[in-house]
């Protein structure tokens, strides 16, 4: 009884982590239900993998821009242009599909240093920075294609954007195997690091979810992992774009929460002003965050090229919208400072299986904008309705409560002394 | 002559907490330029707004009779309606729009919603020539100096047929030459009509314009001396009699215990100038001098607006101002701390006066609060080691007592005291030399300075050289070894604590340039 007590304390105390999980939960079975099960089907769960990869892998770097507390607009222009760049590349150039990716991934780079020198070191804001790159890159784009699409590309490249990884039973067995493989060890792996961490840190005197909580989620996670496994398996196996998501998932949690870069990344977004005063090099981590958005770009460029086999003058159109939707749907927080790579992971898929599942309806693009739009809106009105009534928590509601009512003891003293302005950047 | 235009009796305020003001009189003349006088946090501002209806009527005890009528005001517009206008030290002017318009700023000349820019732009030459202001109505604000600002103010003032003007700290932000002609034009007005009220501790400047000053001191009315209140009609107000309303409390706060230790010179700063960033006719600290030796602690004390917090964040890093000048020497050799990294790898931390906007990232965690200013110490090729920033983050919990059930709870919801102490273990987990701590317990209730003032003297103790900036001289003389004063951006004194008394400090800190 007790135990069920902590857990459910637990849970509102974790409400908007674990409600935008159940949320794209029941949005799943929702359309489960109102697709007849075509939804949860082993090709459509392998299309909506791969539908959705280059929304997502722009969901990871968006995120660190947003929890920086800037924002990047150019992204889906970006991604265009690098399109563009690898067509003329691969198909005019008659380069190598080896060559071609650094090359295209240099070039994002490139593009991401351009709009840091502006934000970081000349000091305009992220948003007219990156409003004109996406005019300036999707001009690039139209310039670089003369306004015509470029095709065919070679098989090599095409696999990244709708390949999957080798069957190793050669097309004879139900379930694909290596996939099944991969899928058991992640779990595995997933479980032993998960155990791991809560007994040092129940080691180290740190508070720990408790143990009914924990047990009940990580099997949930567990077996999650083992489903879509499944499912993947009895279709085409693992799509290589899935591998190569999951690498970056993995990869850029790590970077957040362990890196000093992450670190002080949160550290800028959290409160600037401090982190200057504590010797943080905030002009250069800014910097770098958006070169890290422009290589970023240019990989979600790249994969969205090979999966339609043709560099488009349109391609790209409207991602920015979307993988911004997706961080601030998984709970990052515009003044900056709060958010995570795997809550933006969830906030895309939470767009992907609307879009997905009212495709499959029928439904017209004039209503899944409309339904995007109103979920965006909700998420994070949820989000501030919550932390508003859990009285602090909110980035939003602290920041205006010491803005406006200043703590009444204070009042007396603050008067005499005005705040010492610190140089304007 | 002496007909009263104001009477304030027995106002209380009190704060949850807190009794701002208590039992507070105040009585000003028709005609007259009243001054009060204060310590920073004395309750003087709080009184101010208390007469100007930001705190509305029902919110405190006591009376106000504004020309013998009794007053209720419930905001700033009830109170302006009565003619009583007040200017608040920072300016509340649109730096984008036009002289004329931020004059008439919500009382514009209109007709059916549409503004007369003719008669605006009239009525504001006007204006500007009674303040003796010579700029052409139309300027935008942000192109006249910060003094000329201040004169906008006051035309503002007048155009709402003001009968008491009250100036909080009006000259505060102002250099030498647009004080004097500030302070010429309220005695101008004066002549007009024009009761004063002015906010100030400069007392050059309250022995040219005032003829009767109120001192109030912890939120008490102590006095009001008069120009023909002394014996055979001369004047009570003197420099001396004013510092001894001001400063004479008990000194009731206990400090720790301690035995220095102290060593060699660690730091010293000669020479240090820095201009405002804003305004480059205002250099904010003046060919600044100073040395703190291991083990010692030095006090900075001035009155707002001395150059104290600007010294020490343009020595941290250029962190204020722009063309500073000067040296820094470390260990008898110069260093360079033009960057706050490069100030920080020399040994040197600066914890704010203002924690909450630069001191802690409020919406983190302790242990990530404690680490932030030294990430480096707990990670290899760039990735943190996060169980050993816990145990370390633990280790100060505990050895500074801050009270929280984990290291993992947010800072944003620590009392004041704690929030200090997580400063505090943040720049004690960067190890330095030389810590620079800015009014190290404002805000903070009396049990959590004790604690704090323990961390300091056992920071000495360690042979740390540690600089205490402070409005309370009672804290000052309770915890340092020796006292630097600064009064308008230059140091005034060096006093050792066997020779520091509030009284001389206080002489120190109010010494003008001659």
């Amino acid at each position: 009884m007790s135990a069920l007590r902590e857990s459910l304390g637990f849970l509102a105390s974790r409400l908007r982590q674990v409600g935008i999980f159940v949320a794209l939960i029941l949005i799943v079975l929702l359309f489960q239900l109102l697709t007849d099960g075509i939804l949860l089907q082993p090709q459509n769960v392998t299309n909506l993998v791969v539908q959705n990869s280059y929304i997502l892998i722009l969901a990871i770097g968006m995120v660190m821009v947003i929890i920086a507390g800037h924002i990047d607009l150019s992204v889906g222009s970006v991604a265009g242009f690098i399109g563009a760049v690898a067509g003329v590349m691969i198909v005019h150039w008659g380069w190598p599909w080896w060559a071609a990716i650094p090359a295209c991934l240099l070039v994002g780079a490139l593009v991401g240093a351009w709009q840091g020198y502006w934000i970081a070191y000349v000091g305009i804001p992220a948003f007219i920075v990156t409003l004109a790159g996406m005019l300036i890159f999707r001009g690039l784009t139209l310039i670089t294609l003369k306004n015509q699409q470029i095709t065919p590309f070679p098989d090599e490249l095409r696999a990244l954007g709708g390949g999957f990884l080798p069957d190793i039973s050669g097309g004879t067995s139900v379930l694909e195997w290596l996939t099944v493989l991969l899928g058991v060890v992640g779990t595995a792996a997933l479980l032993f690091q998960s155990i791991k961490e809560r007994r040092v840190r129940g080691a180290l005197g740190l508070e720990n979810e408790p143990l009914a909580w924990f047990a009940t989620k990580t099997a949930f996670i567990a077996l999650l992992m083992l489903a879509i496994t499944f499912l993947l398996a009895s279709y085409r196996g693992t799509p290589i774009v899935l591998v190569v998501l999951a690498a970056l998932v993995i990869g850029y949690s790590a970077l957040m929460n362990n890196s000093i870069f992450g670190r002080h990344t949160y550290a800028i977004g959290g409160n600037l002003h401090a982190a200057e005063l504590s010797g943080i090099k905030t002009k250069a981590v800014t910097f770098r965050l958006f070169v890290n958005m422009g290589v970023l770009a240019a990989l979600a460029g790249l994969i969205f090229t090979a999966r339609l086999n043709s560099a488009q003058p349109a391609g790209g159109t409207g991602f920015e919208l979307d993988s911004i939707a997706a961080a601030f749907i998984g709970g990052a927080a515009v003044q900056g400072g709060i958010g995570t790579v795997a809550g933006a992971m969830i906030g895309g898929l939470i767009m992907g299986v609307l879009n997905n599942g009212m495709s499959i309806l029928g439904l017209g693009t004039d209503y899944q904008q409309l339904i995007k739009g109103l979920v965006l809106l909700l998420a994070v009105g949820f989000d501030i309705f919550n932390k508003n009534r859990a009285g602090g928590g909110s980035s939003i509601a602290k920041r205006f409560k010491f803005r406006t009512t200043p703590p009444a003891a204070e009042d007396v003293k603050a008067p005499a002394e005005p705040v010492a302005v610190p140089a304007a950047r | 002559m002496n007909v009263p235009i104001l009477q304030m009796r027995g106002i209380t305020k009190t704060f949850p907490g807190v009794k701002a003001l208590q039992d507070v009189t105040l009585d000003v003349n028709r005609g007259e330029v009243h001054a009060i006088c204060g310590e920073n946090g004395a309750g003087k501002s709080t009184l101010m707004k208390v007469l100007s209806g930001v705190y509305a009527h029902n919110t405190f005890d006591g009376d106000i009779l504004f020309e013998n009528e009794p007053c209720t005001f419930t905001s700033i517009n009830d109170s302006e309606k009565r003619g009583i206008v007040i200017i608040h030290q920072e300016l509340a002017l649109s730096p984008y729009l036009s002289i004329a318009e931020n004059i008439f700023l919500g009382n514009e000349i209109a007709s059916r919603g549409w503004v007369d820019w003719r008669k605006t732009n009239l009525e504001a030459a006007k204006l500007l020539a009674r303040v003796g202001l010579d700029e052409n109505p139309v300027t935008p604000i942000q192109h006249i100096s910060v003094g000329k600002q201040q004169l906008v103010e006051i035309a503002k003032a007048l155009s709402k047929e003001v009968k008491l003007l009250i100036l909080d700290e009006p000259t505060a932000a102002l250099n030498d030459e647009d004080s004097d002609h500030l302070l010429d034009l309220i005695l101008h007005l004066k002549g007009q009509g024009v009761t004063s009220i002015i906010i100030s501790h400069k007392l050059n400047e309250i022995r040219k314009v005032a003829d009767a000053v109120t001192i109030i001191r912890d939120g008490k009315s102590i006095e009001t001396l008069r120009l023909d209140g002394g014996e055979d009609g001369r004047s009570q107000i003197t420099q001396e009699r004013i510092i001894r309303g001001m400063v004479g409390r008990d000194l009731d706060s206990l400090y720790p215990e301690r035995t220095p230790v102290i060593g060699d010179e660690v730091l010293r700063i000669e020479d240090w100038t820095v201009q405002h960033p804003q305004d480059h006719s205002r250099t904010v600290v003046h060919n600044a001098s100073l040395h703190v030796r291991k083990g010692e602690v030095v006090g900075l004390a001035g009155l707002m607006g001395a150059g104290r917090t600007e010294l020490a964040m343009s020595v941290f890093g250029r962190s204020y101002g722009k063309a500073v000048s000067g040296k820094v020497f470390k260990y008898g050799k110069e260093i360079d701390t033009s960057t706050v990294p490069g100030a920080i790898a020399h040994g040197i931390a600066y914890a704010t006066e203002d924690r909450k906007h630069y001191g802690l990232n409020l919406i983190d965690d302790i242990k990530r609060n404690v680490s932030m200013a030294a990430l480096p110490k707990l990670a290899r090729r760039g990735w943190v080691d996060k169980n050993r920033e816990t145990t370390v983050a633990n280790g100060y919990r505990k050895s500074m007592n801050i009270k929280a059930p984990a290291v993992s709870a947010i800072t944003g919801k620590l009392s004041g005291g704690n929030q200090q102490k997580v400063v505090l273990s943040k720049w004690m987990f960067s190890d330095p030399d030389v810590l620079i701590l800015d009014e190290p317990t404002r805000g903070i209730d009396v049990g959590a300075k004790f604690e704090i003032y323990t961390i300091i003297a056992g920071l000495a103790a360690e042979g740390k050289a540690v600089i205490v900036i402070s409005s309370e001289l009672p804290e000052l003389l309770g915890i340092c070894d020796r006292i630097y004063t600064l009064s308008a951006g230059r140091v005034t004194g060096e006093v050792p604590i066997a020779e520091a008394s509030q009284e001389t400090l206080m002489h120190y800190m109010t010494q003008e340039k001659e």
